[in-house]
């Protein structure tokens, strides 16, 4: 089952939120940066299987995302 | 340009001194400790050095973390979980690597880093075939690790022959090939120069070695995870890789030395015998799962990194260009690495210059040799005249680097040389039209 739209933008809303929390200047925006240049460019993906995984890989990242900007 | 330009990038300086304290609002700081780093942070230069080392990827830190707490096994336990656990990881980073640069995952040795990588290759190829070759070739740019284990090899009995480079930086093939002779047993030339970033024609080098069947080392440091490169495209016997020059921890690296045709290395270190004997010593689980990641990454972020770089760095070179007369970029225009630039402020003093630019970090050469004072071997080799070798800085830029940095960097380094320049007699001299290479400046 193919995530829906919906679930796509919350996932990017939830990693540019949990990116803006990087306290280093350079993480903060390479990472927002990264995440919108992803997005963009995954947009057109149609193909449900290749959504599932992108959106697997962007669960993955979001986690990272998460456990790094508490570190320092 | 400056004025028009001067607001905007006043606010960005702003921004990027106090960038800091306007984003810990998002973190609790748990103790004394925590809230005094980020308060020493906060006016922090801003970093433009990425030759000397990188920062790591958040990515990479995270892959490394488990295995600094949880998973401490030795990775060469074969008797429980634990060593399993890391063995595992090891041998996954060991693919991760071997995957960057077209190799088997057999032919990865993990070491300390380049500088061992350079050493194992360079004293361990000729030591082994001593007893038949006593030759070896380099050129006069390489990194000082690979010189001065050349060195020790002359120390040895070894006859080394350093090739010049021309002007651009370059070697000249015609010139290797002459310095073949029957008993050479290697050829070691960096890919990309860590100093002025020019690219060598691997590929070509390494065709004639193989023609001639000789060894073909290339200390690819500065140039794995940024540059498409494959062992066995290039025809390269043995490569040396670090792992803190692509945003991995420091501490760790791999030396890539070919199995078919077997390459032979006499290992430095006696031991334990891992890593094919080649490199005795506990592998360190950590360190290695963050090279592994950092190449994967690297592969996976290569093109877009490589665009954005070459988009800032041409950025960078075309603002101070068309802003300050007399700067000339050292290397070679066309061939090179774009996220390293070495350029020379004509009649501005190097080191007065990086001394002036307090808020940004920069370097004049190689980290190794930044204490002295004395014009980079690398610029002297390049036939750099004196005066333009003593006004050199290198311009680092990376994963991280933003636009703001590359413009706060231009506008403080175009204020400054104009400043220092103003001051300067010999610029006073040039204005009048006095050809400063006709002056005796001696009197007897």
């Amino acid at each position: 089952m193919a995530a829906s739209r919906v679930q796509v933008l919350s996932l990017y809303k939830a990693m540019l939120n949990a990116s803006q929390k990087f306290p280093s200047y350079n993480y903060r925006t390479y990472a927002i940066r990264k995440v919108r240049d992803a997005f963009r460019e995954k947009k057109h993906v149609k193909d449900p299987k290749t959504i599932e995984d992108l959106v697997d890989k962007a669960r993955e990242n979001l986690a990272i995302i998460q456990r790094q900007v508490g570190l320092f | 340009m400056l004025c028009r330009g001067l607001p905007r990038q006043l606010s960005c300086a702003r921004v990027l001194l106090c960038r800091q304290s306007t984003s810990t609002d998002g973190v609790i700081a748990t103790g004394a400790d925590k809230s005094q780093i980020v308060n020493e942070n906060e006016l922090r230069p801003l970093y433009m050095d990425f030759q000397a080392t990188t920062p790591m990827d958040p990515r990479v830190l995270d892959a490394m973390l488990p295995y600094e707490v949880n998973y401490y096994g030795n990775p060469h336990s074969r008797t429980h979980a634990y060593g399993w656990e890391s063995e595992k990881a090891v041998e996954k980073a060991r693919g991760q690597v071997a995957d960057l640069i077209g190799a088997d995952p057999r032919e990865v040795i993990f070491t300390s880093g380049a500088t061992e990588s350079n050493n194992i290759s360079i004293k361990g190829i000729a030591r082994f075939y001593k007893s038949k070759k006593k030759h070896v070739i380099t050129t006069q740019t390489e990194h000082k690790c690979v010189l001065d284990s050349c060195r020790a090899l002359e120390a040895e009995g070894f006859e080394v022959t350093y090739l010049p480079v021309h002007k651009n930086g370059l070697i000249d093939l015609k010139v290797l090939e002459d310095a073949f002779r029957p008993d050479t047993s290697l050829v070691s030339v960096m890919t990309v120069n860590n100093e002025i970033g020019v690219k060598q024609p691997v590929k070509d080098i390494g065709h004639i070695c193989k023609s001639r069947n000789v060894f073909f080392h290339t200390d690819a440091a500065q140039a794995v995870g940024k540059i498409h490169l494959d062992v066995n495209d290039l025809k390269i016997d043995l490569m040396s890789i670090s792992g803190h020059k692509i945003y991995g921890p420091k501490g760790v690296g791999a030396v890539f030395v070919r199995r078919r045709p077997r390459v032979r290395v006499e290992p430095l270190q006696s031991g334990g015998g891992q890593e094919r004997g080649l490199r005795s010593g506990t592998v360190p689980t950590a360190l290695v799962v963050g090279l592994g990641a950092a190449c994967e990454i690297a592969k996976q972020e290569m093109e877009s990194d490589h665009k954005r770089i070459k988009m800032l760095s041409e950025r960078l070179v075309q603002k101070i260009m068309s802003e300050i007369p007399d700067v000339v970029m050292n290397g070679d225009p066309e061939q090179r690495y774009s996220g390293c630039i070495n350029l020379s402020f004509a009649y501005v003093e190097g080191e007065s210059l990086l001394m002036a630019l307090k808020d940004v970090a920069l370097s004049s050469g190689s980290a190794c040799t930044s204490a002295s004072l004395e014009p980079s071997y690398v610029l002297r080799a390049i036939g750099a005249d004196e005066d333009l070798a003593h006004s050199s800085i290198r311009f680092g830029i990376g994963r991280f680097t933003t636009e703001e940095e590359v413009d706060y960097t231009v506008k403080k380094c175009v204020q400054h040389v104009r400043r220092l320049r103003e001051m300067s007699p010999l610029w006073e001299m040039v204005q009048e039209g006095i050809d400063l290479k006709s002056i005796k400046w001696t009197q007897h």
